[in-house]
């Protein structure tokens, strides 16, 4: 069963909007752009789409059928994970392809992340969040910051993990940011900047924490026949989703620093066919910087509590052993709740990734974390 | 009395005995009937043998600090005027956690990963009565 995926389906095509703070489109206005954007990047024309899945939050698979002028389509689903979402949506799509229902299935995600309700609000109303809401609100505890910083104190106290590490990330991601003409944060950030930000919620500050976006994004995933005639396919060698126990809560998690992506990630390794040393490079969801260090040790890069210790001396820059979000992912280039990282790992393996470009990508990875642990995991190579 | 602006439980029908033993100033635990298991938060069957029988079962209100954050970002109206504040996850001697403000102005440099912890309830309204914890003494 390890195998059934691999190699089964590639992307074929990508679309981005301008990432902004502010904008005068609608969700489904930023949806609708990524999506034809990446339906002409993959050679297709918009009937040929059989297969959407749009994110689990916004206007749904309906509206984007409508607005392209879809007639055929055989397969919608939402993946409802947060952050997790979109490269669970990969699974998904690879799965229904792989089984026969579609040929090309739409990925898509578009949100006026800044310019509507904000993260406190959104979340106030998602039933993945019931519990939270009934338990945890009346007593002050409300909004991711709040929710992700005791379990990275936890890392902290129980394995020396310090802020000079989420500054590291943070100042890394930066860096990349900067190289990036669609990236919202481009002035430099030191490691001063990030100790002297205003604290959100100990021992997260300022710049821990990722931004609140507008922007769409879409990825086409295709049958690999179809897509080694186009021009330049990213084939999918592994992907999956995991859990944790007790996934409703995170103050109930048996142990709360492992999270679902510590369950997907031997699996999706094992699918692919390849060890860490092959990955060249990695887009990790950083909704705050202590995930990525978290996250880094459930990929399996190091043990659980050597994660700081990973990050320091540029091993994540560009040029570092294993460069991270090489666009600035969600803390400096755009809250695309992880799409971003998607369309990222493609842009990359094609060698498309101008001024961030990792010298000769040929493999890589994408990640995705969210409602409080869920993860979801891609393993994707350049097609020769 | 003035207007109270936190927001309060929605309680489940699976929740209900929980806030109905804060009110009695009782903090109950959902107990498993059938395997004596403790679970929380409420819900309808026993994640260990998937009994829905359970009775509920008065916690002795002490545990230890699990982790912890301190807010300094008004997410919500309603806390504004208690800036900074700390957030305890306290792991119960009965093996479940809860989540709340820790009260008594306990300095966050002074918190270590297993420092005794007790529950007190406190009335935030004719309706409610909420759980928080404090350091032991
Ligand atoms: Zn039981």
């Amino acid at each position: 069963m390890a195998n059934t995926l691999n190699g089964k389906t590639a992307i074929t095509g990508i679309g981005e909007t301008k990432y902004s703070r502010g904008t005068d489109k609608s969700s489904i206005g930023l949806m609708l752009e990524a999506s034809i954007k990446a339906i002409h990047d993959a050679g297709l024309k918009p009937n040929q789409v059989d297969g959407i899945i749009p994110y689990c939050l916004g206007p749904v698979g309906e509206e984007v059928m409508t607005g392209l002028g879809l007639t055929d389509v055989r397969f919608s689903a939402q993946t409802p994970m947060g952050g997790a979402s979109p490269v669970a949506a990969l699974q998904c799509a690879a799965a229904v392809i792989a089984a026969g229902v579609c040929n090309h299935v739409l990925v898509v995600l578009g949100r006026r992340g800044y310019s509507d309700a904000r993260v406190t609000t959104r979340l106030a109303a998602m039933p993945q969040f019931r519990q939270i809401a009934e338990f945890e609100n009346p007593v002050g505890a409300f909004a991711p910051a709040q929710l992700y910083a005791p379990m990275i104190r936890r890392h902290m106290e129980l394995y020396g993990t310090n802020p000079d590490q989420f500054a590291e990330v943070a100042v890394a991601m930066r860096n990349h940011a900067m190289l990036n003409d669609n990236a919202i944060m481009k002035s430099p950030l030191t490691v001063e900047d990030h100790h002297n930000s205003r604290m959100i919620s100990d021992p997260y500050r300022l710049f821990d924490c990722c931004l609140e976006s507008d922007g769409g994004t879409a990825v086409i995933v295709s049958s690999s026949e179809y897509a080694k005639d186009t021009r330049a396919p990213v084939t999918i060698l592994g992907v999956g989703e995991g859990h944790p126990d007790s996934p409703s809560t995170i103050t109930q998690r048996p142990d709360m620093l492992e999270l679902g992506l510590s369950k997907a990630a031997p699996r999706v390794f094992e699918m692919a066919g390849v060890k860490h040393k092959d990955i060249d490079v990695a887009e990790i969801y950083d909704c705050f910087t202590g995930m990525v260090i978290a996250e880094i040790e459930d990929l399996g890069f190091c043990e659980k509590g050597e994660g700081g210790p990973f990050v320091e001396g540029g091993r994540i820059r560009l040029g570092g052993e294993l460069p991270v979000n090489t666009h600035g992912g969600l803390l400096s280039q755009a809250h695309i709740a992880g799409m971003n990282h998607v369309y990222e790992l493609v842009r990359q393996l094609r060698h498309e990734g101008g001024a961030a470009q990792v010298p000769n990508a040929q493999i890589g990875l994408v990640t995705g974390y969210g409602d409080l642990g869920d993860g979801s995991l891609a393993i994707m190579q350049r097609a020769s | 009395m003035s207007e109270y602006l936190k927001p309060l439980p929605e309680p489940s029908i699976d929740s209900q005995p929980f806030w109905d033993g804060l009110k009695e100033g009782r903090l109950l635990l959902q107990t498993c009937s059938d395997c004596g298991t403790v679970r929380h938060y409420p819900r309808p069957m026993c994640e260990k043998c998937q009994s829905m029988e359970c009775h509920w079962t008065e916690a002795t209100g002490r545990g230890q600090l699990y982790t912890w954050t301190e807010t300094h970002h008004p997410f919500h109206f309603g806390f504004k005027g208690e800036l900074p504040y700390i957030l305890a996850t306290v792991e119960l001697d009965e093996g479940v956690r809860i989540q709340t403000q820790l009260l008594g102005g306990a300095k966050v440099g002074d918190l270590r990963v297993g420092t005794p912890i007790e529950v007190v309830l406190d009335r935030a309204t004719d309706e409610w009565v909420l759980p928080y914890v404090r350091l032991v003494k």
